[in-house]
Parts: structure tokens; sequence; C-alpha cells
């Protein structure tokens, strides 16, 4: 056993209200430079939808992640070998086109524009190249477009849906969708790293932050076809790939990332979680049906004594354990099992969890009457306006199993504190409901309460990362303003 | 360029001059402005002639140049291979045949710098003195290839004991004096070359990664370093 901490997170579906306000914190920190205009190292798509870049899910397209091969873990896109032939061109490389082309306005006419008949305009402008453009695609273009006929329907993860699915998904007056935000998943086995041919890209042993070292980057944008999730970027400005740091001078501080901080919908947890390192390669080469239960066993017990000893033996220290012991991550993840990984099929073993949307239908109606479906206790999720299979296809590798037991579990919870608080509902059928869904009345209490009530402190326990040391923290931070925010202070210009 | 002062400055100062710079400057970039070592690609701007200009030029230059450098450091060997008159044919036109590859790519490059207006954004003044330089040396090469044949005899006869006795740093222009015109240009804008590299784009020559090929799949940094598990 290999001992190691992990900054992790968990996203709860159920309570994203698609705001967006994650991803203007983090552009407005991060990527409102130069070369970085088109980046979302955080964003929110609508699912079903296409998402960004379009369609990223198609790895039949984009060959990112790991696929097994003879028993060996590869990656999909590139090894040691063909990088050799493929570091003059990338074949799996998107471009620009997969995401949009960044603008801004000409506002400049409004201004100048000669006296005329008409009311002048700002026209927009490319921010690559200056030039009029016509707008095609823009950050978050097909938010809220359930149902529609060319990025809903185009869903990757519709695979497997039966005709009569897809149709109920965009019938006009049933049609559904849910948000689904995303960051780096900050990976334990991230394909990213073990792609750059560079050595730039690199996971941080104290808490598993994934970073690129921008002074080695060479641009040879292995990366950026190897992440599955897209979520590597190239900037074309200064030839480096950039990505995700989940503000680790944030949380050096003690301070939540910017997009966790800003989330309206309160949906997003930190904590650490201790895994075991040795592991990681034989969990990720399981069979499809066993990587989400392989992937928990990786993830330890704080409070086991030989979990401890392994841990203080490679040199966590008492603080981080202490904060792991209280990781709503943990919790959620591993105790509860109500959060599951994003398409762990993709083998990186990814570090965010998200907790499942609920969509039952609770009633229906017929004739002009109301009638509700709520006795049969579960069938309706079976029968949820978001069919069992989607989310299967983003969260269980495919396999309904696990998504059907954390969306039990969530009405079980809700329907005992129904019972509980309003009284409508028989005490006696949610305890039965509970005991099907495998909750005991006082974890029901325990989810209920960090679902619902819980506080900045019970959503995000950082850890403290003993980085008071690090040379950055002496500087002055009005010097980074314009620096590119990676800890060094120049301003990242395009070399020649 | 038969003034024995302009060979003298050419063939025996210039290449020193050239190397000075191109290891003071190169060494001083790394240090001082690591963030400026890239490849600096614009592949994400724009796929498809990306491939049909890069990939004949790379492919092309790479071997064009291994011949130069494996043609200095073993003389005696491409002597021998040459020995016998199909063995030589077969090693002259493969060079050719890559040469031309090179030429074809770097116009495709050259093409779609100027016409693609995504990439010429992100095309400086320098890139393009790099593809000018590139340009003329390659055609120079080519010009060569065809007109003075056999290169792969002659260089191994007359220009690698010159470059050696460079190396010594007794320079022994007796070598180049009788060569063609065409092969001193040759010769020269290659110290240009050499010398405006660290000021360009060029540099990511020096930085590719080797070490991929035996490091670890993954790579984990510790701030402090992880007691030994004992
Ligand atoms: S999500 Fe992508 S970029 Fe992030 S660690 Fe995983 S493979 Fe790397
Ligand atoms: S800020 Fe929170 S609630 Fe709003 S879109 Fe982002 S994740 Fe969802």
């Amino acid at each position: 056993m290999d001992v190691r901490s992990q900054v992790a997170m968990v996203f709860h579906l159920d309570k994203c209200i698609g705001c967006h306000t994650c991803s203007i914190a983090c552009k407005n920190i991060w990527t409102d430079r130069r070369g970085t205009e088109y980046m979302w190292w955080n964003n929110v798509e609508t699912k079903p939808g296409t998402g960004f870049p379009t369609r990223w899910e198609d790895q039949e397209k984009y060959h990112g992640g790991w696929e097994v091969h003879d028993g060996q873990l590869q990656l999909r896109s590139t090894s040691k070998t063909k990088t050799i032939f493929n570091i003059y061109h990338n074949p799996s490389m998107p471009t620009m086109d997969d995401y949009y082309e960044p603008w801004t306005y000409d506002y400049q006419h409004l201004f100048n524009a000669p006296e005329g008949p008409d009311q002048p305009t700002a026209r927009p402008i490319s921010m690559v190249t200056g030039e009029l453009i016509h707008i095609e695609a823009g950050p978050n273009w097909d938010d809220d477009l359930g149902g529609s006929p060319v990025y809903a329907e185009n869903d990757p993860n519709l695979k497997g849906l039966s005709a009569e699915q897809r149709a109920q998904l965009s019938a006009v007056e049933r049609l559904v969708f849910f948000y689904f935000p995303r960051i780096c998943n900050h990976c334990l086995n991230p394909s990213c790293v073990a792609s750059c041919p560079s050595g730039a890209l690199y996971k941080r042993g104290e808490d598993g932050i994934v970073l690129v070292d921008q002074q080695r980057c060479r641009g040879w944008r292995m990366c950026v076809a190897a992440c599955p999730y897209k979520k590597m970027f190239y900037n074309w400005n200064t030839g480096k790939s950039e990505k995700c740091i989940l503000c680790y001078p944030r949380l050096e501080t003690g301070q939540a990332p910017a997009c966790f901080h800003s989330c309206v919908g309160r949906i997003r947890y930190l904590g650490v979680v201790l895994y075991d390192a040795s592991r990681i390669e034989a969990v990720a080469s399981s069979t499809d049906e066993k990587l989400v239960e392989a992937q928990r066993t990786l993830i330890l017990d704080p409070h086991d004594p030989e979990v401890i000893a392994g841990a203080r033996k490679n040199g966590i220290h008492e603080s981080v354990l202490e904060s792991a012991q209280r990781s709503p991550v943990y919790q959620f993840v591993k105790v509860w099992k109500i959060a599951l990984p994003p398409h762990i099929e993709y083998r990186t073993m990814p570090m965010l969890f998200y907790v499942p949307p609920m969509s039952p239908v609770m009633s229906n109606q017929a004739e002009g009457t109301i009638h509700h479906n709520s006795e049969d206790l579960f069938h309706d999720i079976d029968e949820s306006r978001v069919p069992l299979q989607f989310l299967a296809n983003l969260f269980g590798a495919g396999h309904e199993g696990f998504v059907r037991y954390a969306l039990r579990k969530q009405k079980a919870v809700r329907w005992y504190r129904r019972a509980l608080t309003v009284g409508d509902v028989e005490m006696a059928t949610a305890e039965r409901m509970l005991r099907e869904a495998d909750c005991s009345p006082a974890e029901a209490e325990a989810i209920y309460r960090l679902t619902s009530l819980c506080t900045f402190d019970d959503r995000f326990v950082i850890p403290p990362m003993h980085r008071e040391e690090a040379i950055q923290m002496l500087e002055d931070p009005l010097e980074h303003k314009q620096g590119a925010g990676f800890g060094f202070v120049s301003g990242p210009r395009r070399g020649t | 360029m038969t003034n024995p002062f302009v060979n003298q400055l050419l063939f025996a100062v210039v290449p020193y001059l050239a190397m000075f710079i191109f290891f003071l400057a190169t060494i001083l970039r790394y240090r001082l402005a690591p963030y400026s070592y890239s490849s600096l690609s614009s592949q994400f701007l724009e796929n498809q002639r990306h491939f049909w200009a890069l990939v004949p030029f790379h492919y092309g230059i790479v071997f064009v140049l291994t011949g130069h450098v494996v043609a200095f450091f073993l003389p005696q060997q491409i002597l021998a291979w040459n020995s016998r008159p199909l063995r030589l044919y077969v090693l002259e036109t493969t060079a050719l045949v890559f040469g031309l590859l090179t030429v074809v790519g770097l116009l495709g490059a050259i093409a779609r710098r100027l016409t693609v207006s995504k990439v010429r954004a992100v095309t400086n003044g320098f890139d393009w003195v790099v593809l000018a330089m590139l340009l003329a040396q390659v055609l120079l090469g080519v010009f060569v290839a065809i007109f003075h044949p056999w290169g792969s005899a002659w260089f191994a006869a007359a220009i690698s004991p010159y470059l050696w006795s460079l190396v010594r740093f007794s320079p022994d222009l007796g070598y180049v004096a009788m060569l063609p015109v065409a092969v001193k240009a040759h010769i020269v804008l290659a110290y240009a070359i050499i010398g405006v590299t660290p000021f360009t784009r060029l540099v990511h020559i020096l930085v590719v990664p080797n070490p991929y090929l035996w490091r670890r799949t993954q790579v984990v940094r510790w701030y402090r370093a992880p007691k030994e598990a004992a």
C-alpha cells in the first residue's frame, strides 16, 4: 500500500441551476489573456447536448483517454513510438473550429462612424485576426437547448437508448435537460501527463493537483489530444498548453477555488481523500462493469489504523489526515456511494465525482386529472424523464446499476425527510424505502444535512498545504497581475 | 569569392562567430527566458494544410540533416559505401528525394502562412526571416545535388576534412577553395542559419523530447521528497 493524499471534488447535479457564475469567476481570474480567450477551464454544459468542444465525448473522433490492449493500458491517441512520428502533426488534435473563434465588437465604430441614414452598429471582429467575422459558435452555445435537433440529439451519450426514449427526450411538452458543470478532474491516472513528451505536465505529490510546467512545455500538444475530457487547452498565442490549476494559489492559502467559492447553487464540495497509489494501474485496467467499484477501492478509509500508519510512513501530515477524516467527498463517494465518476471508461480515474440528478415522473396527466404515481415507491426512478441509460452512459460506463442505486437513495432520503417535516407521507413507507435503498435513518439525516444545510466549512474541508515556505508567497502578488498566473513573474509573451 | 580575404572571412571567421553566437545566445535564452522555448505550433488554428506542409517538410529535413551529420562524423564509412556505383546511386537518389520533399513541404508552409489569416496573425518578422533562409538553403541544396552530383562522395572527401579542421581550430581552407560557388553559398548560409537560430523559433530543435522514450509514464513532483517507503 502506497498511501497518498488527493484533493478531490463532488458536484451535486441536483442542485446546479445552470447560472454559469462558476465559469465567469474562473474566466476573470485565469483566462482573460490573449490566446486563452476561447478557453473555459470551468464550463457548464446542458445535457443532453453536444458540449464543449463540440461532441468531446466522441472518442472515435478525439481519441482521448486510455484503452486496454491485451491486458495493457495504453493511450488511445499516442504512445512513445508514435510520438516520434506524430510530433510534427498530431493527427488527433482538435482545432479552434471544434471550440469557437473568440470575438469582440468593433465598438469604436459607434463613435467614429460617419453620419448616415442608419444607426451605426458594433460588428463582431475576431480576437485572433482582428478581421470581421461571422459568429458560428461561442461559449456555452447550446445552453438550455434541450430537445434541439442540432445539439441535444447529437449527444454521444444517447448511445444505446431506444428510439422511444430518444423521442421522449425531445417531445415538446416533456423535453428535459440538466446541467453538467465541468472542470479538470485532476485524475489519478492522467492521460495528459502520460502523453507529455517534455515531462512538463505533472501531478503534485502532496495534493494531486495536475499542472503544466509552463517553463518546460514546448507546445507539442500531445496532452490536448490525450485528455478525454478536453480539459487541456492550447494557447495559440504563446505556444504553450494550459489547464485548470484548481486555483492552487487559493487552496494554499486556505481558500476554496474560485468556481467552488462562487457557486450559487452550492453544489460543489471539496476535500481530501487518501488513496492507494500502488494499485492505480491495476484498477484502471479493470473491465468496464467493474471500473466504478474498483475505483472506490482505491480510496482508503481515513479512520483505518493501517491506512493511517501507511499515510504517516509516506510523510502525510497529521493535519492532512485529520482533514481527510472530515472530508465531504469521502462521505459522498465511499460511504454513501451516491457520487459517481464521469466517464470512468476513459480510465483516467477522475477525482471529481457527480451526484446524478433526479428527474422522476411524480405524476402524469390523463384526461384532465392528475394521477400520482408515487405509491409504487421506486418505479419512477426507472421511468425518469432523463432515461437511466443516458445517466449510466455518463456516470456508470454504461451500467445502470450504480446510477439507480444513487437515485434510489436520494429519493428515499427525500421521502424520509418529507415524512418527518411535512407528514403527508407514512413514516412506515419512508422507512421501508430507506431499507430498500440501502440507507439507515442516521445516514439519511447525514445526507440531508450535507446536501441541504451545508455551510461553507461543511462543503470545503481544505487541508493545510504546508507550502508556507514556497518562495512565491514572499513575492508581491500585485506583480503577478499581468503575469501568466503560473508562479513566475514575467508576462506570457510569445517566443520568436 | 576567390579573394583570399573574403575566403578567410567566410570560411574561417564566420563559422566561429556563428557558433559563438549560437552557444551564448541559446544558453542565455534557455536560462533567462525558458518560457520562450516552444515549437509555437499553429496546428490548432489550421489543421489540413498543416499536415500536407509540415509533415513532408519535417521528414525531409530530418533525413537530409541526419545525412549531413553522418557524413561529417563517418566520412570513411560513406566512402566505403559509395565504392560500388549502385550503392552510390541509391544514396544520392534517396537524398535528392528527401531534399525535394523538404522543398515541397517548405513551400506549402510558406503558402499556408501567407494565405490562412489566423496563421498569419501568429507570424512575426523572425518567422519570415527563418522561412526565407530555409527556403534559400534547401533550394541551394537541391541545386547542388542535381548539378554537382555525387555530393555524398565529395562531402566526405572535402567538406568533412574542412569541418574537422575547424573543430581542431586550424582552419584549412585548401579544401574549400576549389568548391563551386553554389556549394560555398550553401556552406555560408548554413553558418548564417546557425547564427540566427537562437533568436528564432528554431530553438525548438534543441528541446526535442528524447527523455520521453525512457521516462516513467506518470510524472509526480513533490514539494518535499516523500519519505522512502521502507
Ligand atoms: S481531466 Fe484531463 S487534463 Fe485533467 S487530469 Fe484528467 S486527463 Fe489531465
Ligand atoms: S455556479 Fe454552481 S449552480 Fe451555477 S452553474 Fe456553476 S456549478 Fe451550477
